[in-house]
C-alpha cells in the first residue's frame, strides 16, 4: 500500500488492515516458538464495514507474529511504531496477559521492514483496536503450544496443566514440577500459523490488562539514551542540505554550487532540480547551502489563507453522501426555527518536535534506511522505487518517532536521503530544517462545513441538512436523532484536488472540522429555542453510549442547566472517533478588549470500550486535548499562492504550559466490549467546546477556527 | 582556521579542534557524539537543545561553540551520576512527564536550570518557568507535576 492509499483510509470512520504476504521470517528468527497469526476476517468482524471498493484481500498470510526464545524472553514484532501513544507500554500488555507470562520478559520490536510483518501504517488509532486482536491471538496460540509441550515433558494431561507466570504446572502434583517458557522452547523449532480465533480469556480474568503502567521507554527518554533517526550514527555519513524553492509550483531556472563546493569538503549532488550539498558536518552543509545561488520561476499566487474558502466552495466538487435518511423537504416543513451556517477551518500543522530525518545506507542494490516514519513499508517500496531496486533490497528500521500526528505517513526525507546515498556512495543523513517542515508539511485541509437545519417548538431537531467540503467524511455522519437528514461529503474522495496546498491526515481527520460544525451549529439550536445545550443534546440524542458518557461528564463537571449565554464560560462537545464515544465539558474565560480565551477546566468523559492501560488512555486524553486547543485558539498556516509563510514557532503558535487547564478524564467502564481508538478522539471535541464557552461567556459567535484574538473581537463587535 | 576549544562537558574535560563559530548543538551531536540534544527549530523557539551553561539553561543551536570556552557544559546525559537518574529524571518518568520524548531532554534541563533559581516554585512559577519550551504531545501537565515532585525531593538542595 502506498503512502497516498493509507492516507486516504484514515480518513475514514472505518478501516481495516491488508493483509500481508508471505515472508521468510522463520529463518531469520532460529529457534525456539514461533506463531504466526492471520488476522484475516477475525479482525474485521469487530471492525464494521469494509472501506468500500476494496474486495476480501488475496489469501491472508500474517500480520503479527511473537516468538519465545530458548531463553524464555518473548519478543513480540509489529510494523506500528512508537511515536508518543505508547503501544510500547500497551502491546505487551496485551500480549503478557494472554500468554501468562509477567510482563518483565517480553520485548517488542517495532516498525522494522526486515523482522516485522507487514503492517500499513500506524495512524487511525488502530493499534490497539486492529493489531491488538491478532497479537492476543498468537499470545492465546502460543500458550497452547506451551501447554502441549508441557504435558508431553511431564506425562501428564494437558487439562490438568495450568500456565501462570511464564511457566506450567500441574497444580496438583505435590512435587511442585514447574516448566519455564524458556525450558519448554529450548530445542523447539515450532512453527504455527494461527487463522482461526482461539479462545481468550475474559476480560474479567485480566491481572495485567486494564493496570496503570508508566511507560517502558521512560528511562531512555529521560537520559538522552533514546535513539530517534536523526541520533543514528554510521562510519563516515555525510549531512545533507537539499535547495528548496520559494513556493510550492516555482520552477529552478539556475543554480550556481561554485561557492559552496569551495568550502572543503563540500560535495554537491544535483541531479535536475534535485540539488544538495553534502558534508561530514551538518551546520557546515547547511551554511554551503547558503552560498548556493540558484533562481526560481515562481508562479502568480491565486489563493491565500484569507481567500482559500471561497476559492474550496467556488470549485464545487462532487461529493459522495455519508448517510442519509427520511425526507429533507418534508423535514423542511415541519421546522418552526431553521438554521443556517457556514463553519471554516484553516491550514493547520502538524509540528512534531522532531522534523522529518531519515539516515540512508545504499551499498550496491541494497538499502538500509532509518527513518522516523508512520508508515515504513509504504516507504520502503517508495525507496525502492526511487533508487531502482526491489522492495525487498530496502530494508526501513523505525527508531523512536518524535512525534508524528498523521504528518509522517508521508516519509519524503527518506526518499531524498536514499537518492543521495547512492549518488554519494556513502550513509546520508537528511534532517528537515523547521521551515523545510512548515514548507513539505501535508496540513490539516482547510475545509468548509455548509449547514442547515431545524427544529420544532419543542426543541426537536426534525431536519439537517450537511455539506463539507474539503475535510473529509470522518466523523461528518451526524449522531442525533434526527428524522430527516443527509450528510455529502464532498470531493467524495480524499484530496481529490482543489487544495492549493498539499494536505493530509492531521490528528482524527476529518472529524476536528466536522466536530467542530456539527456542535457548535446544536448549541446554535439550543441557544435559539431557550434551552441549556446539555439538556437540548439530551432530548436529541438516542444513542445510549452517547447519552451516558455526556452524563458522564455532567456529573464529573457539575454542570447545572442554564440557557447560554449564560456569562459562565461553560462549554460541552460531544463526538464519535475511532469507535470512541467522546464528551467534553470546558469552564473559559475570555479577555474581552484582548480577544484571549484562557480555558481553565476541561472534564472529558470517554467510552472506549475495554481500556487496556487506563493511564496511557488518560494521557492520551491530556495530550489530545492540550493540542486541541492549538487549532482551537492559535494555529493557522498563513501563506501566499505556493508560498508557505509560517516557518518556524515564532509566528505558528503552539499551545504552551500557561495555556493548560485543568484536566480529568473520565474513562466510562466498558469491559466487556473490545478495545476502541485512544490517541486521537479527544481531539475532535476541541474547537466546538471553546466556541461554545466563549459564547456562553460573552454571546459571541465563532464560526471559524482558530479563534483568534481577532476573530473573537470581530464577533464580540456582532454582539 | 580551527580554534582550540577546552571546556568541561559532563564533568570532563574536553578539547576540540574546531571552528569557534559553529554551533554548540550540532559540535555536540557530530564532533561529540552526544546525541541526547535536540534540534527542533534551530531558532531558539522550543528548547529542545536546552542545555546548562556553568548551571544555566541555554539554547544550544544559538551559542557559538567558541563561548563556552573555559566554561562547564552539562548535557541530558551528564545529569545522572554514576547509574543514579537525577530526582527530575526520575520525576518525568513516574509522572508520564514525556510522550513522543523529543522535547524531554530540553524539558529537563531548562527545569534543572529553573530549580536552580528557585527551589521552592509554586505551580504557577513552574508555569512561567517553563512557558518558552515547546511540548507538542501536550504531556504538559504531567510536566509540571513531574517538576513539583523534583522540588519536593530535592529540598531545596541542587543536586548534579
Amino acid at each position: 500500500m502506498r503512502a497516498d492509499d493509507a492516507i486516504a483510509l484514515d480518513f475514514r470512520d472505518n478501516m481495516v488492515l491488508e493483509p500481508q504476504t508471505r515472508r521468510e521470517f522463520l529463518k531469520r528468527l532460529g529457534g525456539g516458538i514461533i506463531i504466526f497469526v492471520t488476522l484475516g476476517d477475525l479482525a474485521l468482524a469487530q471492525e464494521g464495514e469494509r472501506p468500500r471498493g476494496r474486495r476480501p484481500g488475496p489469501p491472508a498470510d500474517f500480520n503479527a507474529f511473537l516468538r519465545i526464545g530458548e531463553d524464555g524472553r518473548v519478543t513480540c514484532f509489529t510494523g506500528k511504531i512508537e511515536m508518543g501513544q505508547g503501544p510500547i507500554t500497551s502491546l505487551p500488555q496485551m500480549l503478557a496477559e494472554e500468554l501468562e507470562t509477567p510482563l518483565s520478559t517480553v520485548d517488542i520490536v517495532m516498525g522494522d521492514t526486515e523482522l516485522c510483518p507487514y503492517d500499513m501504517g500506524t495512524f487511525g488509532s488502530m493499534t490497539t483496536r486492529s493489531f491488538g486482536p491478532a497479537l492476543q491471538a498468537a499470545a492465546a496460540e502460543a500458550k497452547a503450544v506451551l501447554l502441549e509441550l508441557a504435558a508431553e515433558a511431564l506425562k501428564v494431561p494437558q487439562d490438568r496443566l495450568v500456565a501462570k507466570d511464564g511457566a506450567v504446572f500441574d497444580p496438583q502434583d505435590k512435587d511442585k514440577a514447574r516448566l519455564t517458557y524458556g525450558q519448554l522452547a529450548k530445542g523447539q523449532k515450532i512453527a504455527r500459523h494461527v487463522d482461526a480465533k482461539p479462545a481468550l480469556k475474559a476480560h474479567s480474568a485480566y491481572t495485567i490488562v486494564g493496570k496503570s503502567l508508566v511507560r517502558r521507554d521512560g528511562h531512555d527518554k529521560v537520559t538522552g539514551k533514546a535513539l530517534y533517526s536523526g541520533d543514528i550514527r554510521e562510519p563516515g555519513m555525510l549531512y545533507a542540505k537539499l535547495l528548496r524553492p520559494p513556493a510550492h509550483g516555482a520552477k529552478l531556472k539556475s543554480a550556481d554550487t561554485s561557492a559552496a563546493k569551495a568550502i572543503a569538503g563540500v560535495q554537491v549532488v544535483q541531479d535536475g532540480e534535485f540539488v544538495a550539498v553534502l558534508h561530514e558536518f551538518p551546520d557546515v552543509a547547511d551554511a554551503a547551502l547558503d552560498r548556493v545561488k540558484a533562481e526560481f520561476d515562481t508562479p502568480e499566487a491565486k489563493v491565500d489563507d484569507k481567500s482559500i474558502f471561497d476559492h474550496l466552495l467556488q470549485s464545487n466538487p462532487e461529493g459522495r453522501s455519508v448517510a442519509e435518511g427520511g425526507d429533507l423537504a418534508a423535514g423542511r416543513k415541519l421546522a418552526s426555527k431553521t438554521f443556517e451556517h457556514n463553519y471554516l477551518n484553516s491550514y493547520v500543522a502538524h509540528a512534531a518536535m522532531e522534523t522529518h530525518t531519515a539516515l540512508a545506507k545504499v551499498v550496491g542494490d541494497k538499502a538500509t534506511v532509518w527513518a522516523s516514519t508512520q508508515t515504513p513499508f509504504a516507504v520502503q517500496r517508495e525507496i525502492a522505487e526511487a533508487i531502482g531496486v526491489p522492495a525487498k533490497n530496502v530494508r526501513v528500521i523505525t527508531p523512536f518517532v518524535g512525534g508524528g500526528f498523521g504528518g509522517k505517513s508521508r516519509t519524503t526525507q527518506a526518499i531524498e536521503a536514499a537518492r543521495l546515498s547512492k549518488a554519494t556512495g556513502k550513509p546520508v543523513q537528511v534532517m528537515w530544517s523547521r521551515a523545510e517542515e512548515f514548507f513539505y508539511d501535508t496540513f490539516r485541509p482547510a475545509a468548509v462545513v455548509k449547514l442547515s437545519s431545524g427544529i420544532d417548538a419543542e426543541g426537536k431537531m426534525v431536519f439537517w441538512d450537511y455539506d463539507v467540503f474539503y475535510a473529509g467524511e470522518r466523523g461528518a455522519k451526524q449522531f442525533y436523532a434526527v428524522p430527516n437528514h443527509r450528510t455529502m461529503s464532498r470531493p467524495s474522495g480524499w484530496q481529490a484536488g482543489g487544495q492549493p496546498l498539499a494536505t493530509g491526515a492531521w490528528r482524527a481527520p476529518g472529524n476536528n472540522t466536522n466536530t467542530f460544525a456539527r456542535e457548535s451549529h446544536i448549541d446554535i439550536m439550543a441557544a435559539a429555542a431557550g434551552m441549556d445545550p446539555v439538556e437540548f443534546r439530551l432530548k436529541n440524542l438516542k444513542d445510549a453510549r452517547m447519552i451516558h458518557v455526556l452524563k458522564t461528564a455532567a456529573d464529573r463537571f457539575g454542570w447545572t442547566p442554564v440557557k447560554a449565554p449564560s456569562k459562565r464560560g461553560y462549554g460541552v462537545a460531544c463526538g464519535m472517533d475511532a469507535g470512541t464515544y467522546v464528551a467534553t465539558m470546558v469552564e473559559a474565560d475570555v479577555d474581552t478588549k484582548k480577544g484571549t480565551v484562557q480555558v481553565k477546566r476541561v472534564v472529558c468523559a470517554q467510552d472506549m470500550g475495554l481500556v487496556v492501560n487506563p493511564e496511557g488512555a488518560t494521557i492520551q486524553v491530556e495530550g489530545a486535548t492540550t493540542m486541541g486547543l492549538g487549532y482551537a485558539l492559535s494555529e493557522e498556516v498563513h501563506f501566499t499562492g505556493g508560498q508557505v509563510v509560517d516557518d518556524n514557532f515564532d509566528t505558528y503558535e503552539l499551545p504552551r504550559f500557561s495555556w493548560v487547564p485543568k484536566i480529568e478524564t473520565v474513562l466510562v467502564e466498558s469491559k466487556e466490549s473490545a478495545p476502541q481508538g485512544g490517541g486521537e478522539p479527544a481531539i475532535i471535541v476541541m474547537g466546538a467546546v471553546v466556541a461554545n464557552a466563549v459564547f456562553d461567556r460573552t454571546g459571541a459567535r465563532l464560526f471559524q477556527l482558530p479563534m483568534t484574538p481577532e476573530r473573537i473581537k470581530a464577533a464580540l463587535e456582532k454582539v | 582556521m580551527p580554534d582550540t576549544i577546552s571546556f568541561t562537558l559532563n564533568g570532563k574535560p574536553v578539547r576540540l579542534e574546531v571552528d569557534g563559530a559553529r554551533p554548540l548543538l550540532w559540535v555536540l551531536r557530530t564532533d561529540l557524539a552526544l546525541t541526547g540534544t535536540k534540534f527542533g527549530c534551530g531558532e531558539g523557539h522550543c528548547g529542545s537543545c536546552t542545555v546548562l551553561l556553568d548551571g544555566v539553561p541555554v539554547r544550544s543551536c544559538l551559542h557559538k561553540v567558541k563561548n563556552v570556552q573555559g566554561k562547564q557544559v552539562v548535557t541530558i546525559e551528564g545529569l545522572a551520576g554514576n547509574g543514579t537518574l537525577h530526582p527530575l529524571q526520575k520525576a518525568f518518568m513516574e509522572h508520564d512527564g514525556l510522550q513522543c520524548g523529543f522535547c524531554t531532554p530540553g524539558m529537563i534541563m531548562t527545569a534543572y536550570g529553573f530549580l536552580r533559581k528557585n527551589p521552592n516554585p509554586s505551580r504557577e512559577q513552574i508555569i512561567r518557568g517553563m512557558e518558552q519550551n515547546l511540548c507538542r504531545c501536550g504531556a504538559h501537565t504531567r510536566i509540571i507535576d513531574a517538576i513539583a515532585a523534583a522540588a519536593g525531593e530535592m529540598k531545596g538542595v541542587p543536586q548534579t
